[in-house]
């Protein structure tokens, strides 16, 4: 086996990403990760184009460049808020190039046994995962709807078309000269990709945009195996591992299997709970909120994915940072699947300049619930519900929740009195010491920043 | 057997990335799914290896060149967001005077 300059930088640059992932396991260290990244990925890049192999550079150049342009905008102009969607078109963009290649790697090769194998593999997840991330990223830019579709024998379906679809690569697998069959493969794997996205809702869609952050990366772990190449295999099992961990931890969060998520259709069928009459709540004005936080001790704020929509983010801060200056503590409680992808509160906030030491996972500030004296939640709902710990036959029983019922008083803001993202109704709302703050976050939020900054001072 | 050897490169990358992403702080998890998402962009070689082929066919061109374009802007927008983000993360003492 020959080894040569280019083997020597792949090396280096699977170690780079190894160290990236190490890295950024901290805040303070997490920018060092990012940059180890860009190394190694610049490593593997002129590692590549150093190979004898590659002899036409205008095209490598044409799409480097055409890429970067593409690129760089949609990293640096699109606002925070729209990270979900994001990562949800950079996926497809990573999907499809891995997909292409192992298309055009048929067309040139046409081989038999193991290396098809790897290439219908690399083809069916890169095919399947572009559609299904252009899909999400449809559902969380609410171009498409993104309640879960249903229909009857969806699943049959579903599974019928992925089914046939690696049938129909097995059998390439053994006969790759079949190029009649290919096309059909190809449109199965698109096909399914787009249905397996139709029946899941906005709010399981961190579970999802993980998972197929993981098929993603078995799609190029597929393709080192296709091309024998170990930089790949190394880099795309990090990104598998990493989009399958992250995706067990968001089913977690909601005490829901991975079968559940996929196949659940949550969400679409407790439209019979809005039917009730309504129920009598406390509500109250800016005014009194605003007085009720500046005499509290502690506060904390649980902020839900209608934060996100609300734009509220800011004022929150603002909120944060006059009751933290008037003596009160201020923390926020950060449930794992609040938002529309792992980790999405914590970035918006971070965003809005709050300080990461004052954003508390759920474990950590559950066990101070009792203590607190008013707990603030902007746009969140099923993350609170005392249901999913009181009703066994709540469809989100057992789900972790942030005990915001423990705390001594609760504030709510939220537009009118409609279930959340799955449909059922919450108690909390209901409860003596719940005050419900009806309106738009960000507009009730600066009204109470104005208040407490006018009259509290 | 360069398959065999194949596996368990596969197996140790797995494990070892089940283990460095356990120990990732939840405050860091959508920093983390870009960084992995912009990692998974590595298929860059492989478009390379195509679209800069000897001979190659036109449909291997185009296969490649699109598949370079597709890698790259991944590759590009997921490291910059990443550190866009990370960027963000500071830590302070409440209230500054």
């Amino acid at each position: 086996m020959n080894f040569g300059v280019y083997q020597a930088l792949y090396i280096v640059s699977a170690g780079c990403f190894i160290l990236a992932l190490k890295w950024m396991s901290a805040p303070a260290t997490s920018r060092r990760g990012v940059i180890s990244g860009e190394v190694g990925m610049l490593l593997a890049v002129v590692a590549t184009l150093l190979r004898h192999e590659v002899v036409d550079y205008t095209w490598i150049a044409a799409g480097l460049i055409i890429g970067s342009a593409i690129g760089v905008p949609l990293a640096m102009l699109m606002p925070m808020t729209h990270v979900p969607q994001r990562t949800a078109i950079s996926q497809a963009c990573g999907a499809l190039a891995s997909a292409l290649i192992g298309t055009a790697e048929y067309y040139r090769l046409k081989p038999h046994g193991f290396t098809m194998g790897a290439l219908s593999l690399e083809m069916l997840l890169g095919f399947l995962t572009t559609t299904a991330s252009l899909m999400a990223f449809g559902k969380l830019h609410e171009v498409l709807p993104s309640r879960p579709i249903t229909f009857k024998g969806q699943n049959v379906v579903n599974l019928g078309i992925l089914g046939i679809a690696a049938v129909l690569g097995g059998v390439l697998v053994v006969h790759p000269e079949d190029s009649l069959l290919f096309p059909i493969f190809v449109l199965l794997a698109l096909l399914f990709g787009v249905l397996m996205i139709i029946p899941i809702g906005g709010a399981d869609m961190p579970t999802v945009i993980a998972l197929l952050n993981s098929y993603a990366g078995l799609s190029a772990c597929a393709m080192g195996f296709a091309l024998d190449n170990k930089l790949l295999i190394i880099a795309g099992a990090l990104d598998g591992s990493s989009g399958f961990i992250l995706s067990i931890i968001m089913c977690r969060a909601m005490n829901r299997s991975f079968t559940n998520v996929l196949f659940g259709g949550f969400g679409q069928l407790q439209t019979s709970a809005a039917g009730q009459e309504a129920r009598p709540v406390r509500s109250a004005t800016a005014e009194e909120a605003a007085g009720i936080l500046s005499d509290a001790r502690t506060v904390v704020i649980i902020p839900g994915y209608g934060m996100a929509v609300a734009q509220a983010q800011h004022k929150i801060r603002e909120l944060h940072d006059l009751l933290t200056k008037r003596g009160v503590d201020v923390r926020f409680a950060i449930h794992p699947v609040a938002g529309r992808m792992p980790g999405h509160m914590n970035v918006l906030l971070a965003e809005a300049d709050v300080p990461y030491d004052k954003l508390i996972e759920m474990e950590d500030i559950n066990s101070e619930m009792a203590l607190t004296d008013v707990t603030l939640i902007v746009g969140a709902n099923d993350i609170v519900n005392p249901a999913a710990q009181n009703d066994p036959n709540s469809p989100i029983a057992g789900m972790p929740i942030l005990d915001a019922y423990k705390s001594r008083t609760v504030m709510v803001i939220k537009r009118g009195m409609s279930p959340g993202f799955a449909g059922i109704d919450n108690e909390l709302y209901y409860m003596d010491k719940t005050l419900m703050l009806f309106g738009d976050a960000k507009t009730f939020v600066a009204s109470m920043v104005k208040e407490i900054g006018a009259n509290h001072d | 057997m360069n398959y065999e050897f194949g596996f368990y490169v596969f197996m140790l990358a797995a494990f070892l990335g089940f283990e460095l992403i356990r120990k990732v702080s939840p405050l860091l998890h959508t920093p983390l799914m870009s960084l992995t998402n912009a990692i998974a962009s590595i298929s860059v070689v492989g478009a390379i290896l195509i679209a800069g082929e000897k001979d190659a066919s036109t449909l291997s061109r185009v296969l490649g060149f699109v598949a370079v374009v597709s890698a790259t802007t991944n590759l590009v927008s997921g490291y910059l967001i990443t550190d866009r983000m990370l960027k963000m993360f500071k830590k302070r003492e409440p209230a500054k005077k």
